[in-house]
C-alpha cells in the first residue's frame, strides 16, 4: 500500500493532494483515488510541497476546480496538467 | 472494535457527568481578574478564568456574555464556582443561574470592600470548595454522558483528507450510542453552506441553519473592506496548501461524518433536544469557539489540526489530532493522536476512528491532554459589537 505520492478524493476531481514531503519536477507520481480505490499515474511539472495540489488535467481560465467532488473555486490563470495549483492560479468564487 | 459502554466520570448534582473536577474562580468583568487570579494563586486546586470583557455591554452582546459565564459555571467539568464581580447585581445574576445545577457556588463583589479584603474573604470560601471537591471520586458513567464538541484549526489539506474524516468516523460510531455532539464555525462553512444546510435533520433545522449562515454572510459583506481572503483562508492554511474558503469549508465539513444535525444553537446555548449532533453558531477563531462550546455544556473537545494549532481550554479538555506527518514530528508535544499513517495508507479511516475513540475515553477517564499538561487555558469571550 505504501508508495502513494498523491491522494485524490473523488473520481471527478481535477486536482490531487501531495502526501509526501514534496514532489519534484518530472517526477512520476502514483496517485490513489479514495472514492473508488483506483490508482493512476501523473508526471509532475513543478516542485510541489506536502499538502499542496497538483492539476490532474489541463485547465483554462474560468474553469472550475473540483475537489471532494465539489466546486472549490475558479481558475484565473491557465494551468497545465502536472502543475502546482494554488493561490497564484485559483481564486474563490465567494466574496 | 467494541466501543466501551462506560467511562469514569464525576457525577454531578444535576445528573450530568464531568470529565474533570475543577473549582473555578470566575470574574464577571475584566477589572475583577486581579482578584480572581490572586485567590487562585492562594488556594491550590482552584483555577482563575480571567478574560477581557463584562463592562458596559448591552443587548444581545450582554446576554451572550451572561450565557457564556453561566454556562461555564454550569458545565459538569466544574465541581464548584466562585464568582467575583465589581458590583453585586450582575454577580448575583450569574450565581443564581449556576446554582440551579445544585453545585456549590458563591458570589462576591469588590465595591466598598477593595481587592485585599475581598481576596481574604474569597480565599476562605475557595479553600472550603477546593477541599470539598478533592473528595469527589470518579465512577462508572454511561458513554452517553459524553458531550463532545469539535472544531479544527490551522487546517491544511491533510485536515480535509484525514484528520477531519477521522473525527467524522468517531461521530458516526458514537452518535448511535446517544452521545451529544456539536460542531460550529459558521464562517468556515462558507462555500459548503448549501451542502451543509441539507444535513439538517428536519426542515426547521435546515431553515435555522440557512438563516444563521445568511446573517453571518450579510455581516461580512457589510463590514469587510474588500473580502475575507486575507483571513479566510489564513496564512497558515495557505502555507498548508489550502487555496480557497470553499476548499477549506468542504474539508471542515468532513468532521461530522454522515451525521445530521438536529438543531442550531445560539453561541453558548445549551442543547435541549436530546442526544445527537448540534450546530452552534460560532466564530472560527479556535479559543472563542471552544469557549462557547464549553459554555454550552460540552465536556470533551476534539481538535484536528494540520499546521499545528496549540489551543487549550481551562475547563474542557482539548484532544488534538493531526494527519500532517511534519506537524506530528515537529510539534509532537501538542499532538495527542497522530493519524498521519492514513496518508501513507498504513492506516485506514476506520482504524483511525477507533484510535481516536480510545484516546477520547482515556481523556474522559482523566488522562491529561497535551494542552492541559502544557497549561493552555484559553478562555475567550465572543463579542458581538462595541460596548456602550
Amino acid at each position: 500500500m505504501a508508495g502513494t505520492d498523491i491522494i485524490i478524493h473523488d473520481e471527478k476531481d481535477n486536482v490531487g493532494v501531495v502526501v509526501i514531503e514534496k514532489i519534484t519536477p518530472k517526477q512520476d507520481c502514483d496517485c490513489w483515488i479514495m472514492e473508488n480505490d483506483k490508482s493512476v499515474k501523473i508526471q509532475s511539472m513543478d516542485e510541489i510541497p506536502l499538502g499542496h495540489k497538483i492539476a490532474m488535467t489541463d485547465l483554462k481560465e474560468g474553469d472550475t476546480i473540483l475537489k471532494y467532488g465539489h466546486d472549490i473555486g475558479k481558475v484565473v490563470k491557465s494551468i497545465k496538467k502536472g502543475e502546482h495549483v494554488h493561490v497564484h492560479n485559483v481564486k474563490t468564487k465567494k466574496w | 472494535m467494541e466501543i466501551p459502554k462506560t467511562f469514569l466520570g464525576y457525577k454531578r448534582e444535576d445528573g450530568r457527568t464531568g470529565t474533570r473536577n475543577h473549582v473555578i474562580i470566575l470574574p464577571v468583568d475584566d477589572i475583577s481578574n486581579a482578584c480572581a487570579e490572586a485567590v487562585a494563586n492562594n488556594i491550590k486546586g482552584t483555577i482563575a478564568l480571567p478574560h477581557s470583557y463584562g463592562r458596559l455591554q448591552f443587548g444581545a452582546d450582554l446576554e451572550l456574555h451572561f450565557r457564556t459565564m453561566i454556562g461555564t459555571g454550569k458545565n459538569p467539568n466544574v465541581a464548584a464556582v466562585i464568582v467575583i464581580g465589581i458590583e453585586p447585581k450582575w454577580t448575583k445574576r450569574i450565581v443564581d443561574a449556576i446554582a440551579t445545577t445544585g453545585k456549590p457556588v458563591e458570589g462576591f463583589s469588590i465595591e466598598g470592600v477593595g481587592d485585599i479584603n475581598t481576596i481574604a474573604r474569597v480565599s476562605k470560601k475557595a479553600q472550603e470548595f477546593s477541599i470539598w471537591a478533592s473528595e469527589k471520586q470518579r465512577e462508572e458513567r454511561p458513554i452517553s454522558d459524553l458531550w463532545i464538541s469539535v472544531k479544527c484549526g490551522e487546517s491544511d489539506t491533510t485536515s480535509g483528507l484525514a484528520s477531519n474524516p477521522t473525527v467524522g468516523n468517531l461521530m458516526d460510531k458514537l452518535e448511535p450510542l446517544g452521545v451529544h455532539l456539536c460542531f460550529g464555525e459558521t464562517s468556515e462553512l462558507t462555500g459548503a453552506e448549501t451542502v451543509c444546510e441539507k444535513r439538517g435533520k428536519t426542515p426547521e433545522a435546515q431553515e435555522k441553519f440557512r438563516k444563521t449562515w445568511s446573517s453571518y454572510n450579510d455581516f461580512i459583506l457589510k463590514e469587510a473592506t474588500d473580502d475575507l481572503s486575507e483571513s479566510q483562508p489564513t496564512a497558515g492554511n495557505i502555507a498548508g496548501g489550502l487555496t480557497t474558503i470553499e476548499e477549506k469549508a468542504f474539508g471542515n465539513f468532513q468532521k461530522i461524518g454522515g451525521c445530521k444535525f438536529i438543531d442550531v444553537l445560539e453561541p453558548a446555548e445549551e442543547p435541549t433536544k436530546g442526544p445527537g449532533l448540534y450546530f452552534m453558531d460560532t466564530s472560527s477563531a479556535a479559543a472563542e469557539c471552544v469557549t462557547l462550546q464549553a459554555a454550552g455544556g460540552f465536556n470533551l473537545h476534539l481538535f484536528p489540526t494540520g499546521q499545528g494549532n496549540i489551543i487549550g481550554n481551562p475547563i474542557e479538555p482539548v484532544v488534538k489530532l493531526t494527519a500532517n506527518p511534519l506537524t506530528a514530528r515537529t510539534m509532537s508535544e501538542h499532538i495527542d493522536v497522530d493519524v498521519s499513517k492514513i496518508l501513507s495508507r498504513e492506516m485506514n479511516l476506520d482504524e483511525a476512528g477507533d484510535e481516536l475513540i480510545k484516546a477520547t475515553i482515556r481523556v474522559a477517564n482523566g488522562r491529561l491532554t497535551c494542552a492541559e499538561a502544557l497549561g493552555h487555558r484559553e478562555f475567550v469571550m465572543t463579542k458581538l459589537y462595541r460596548s456602550a
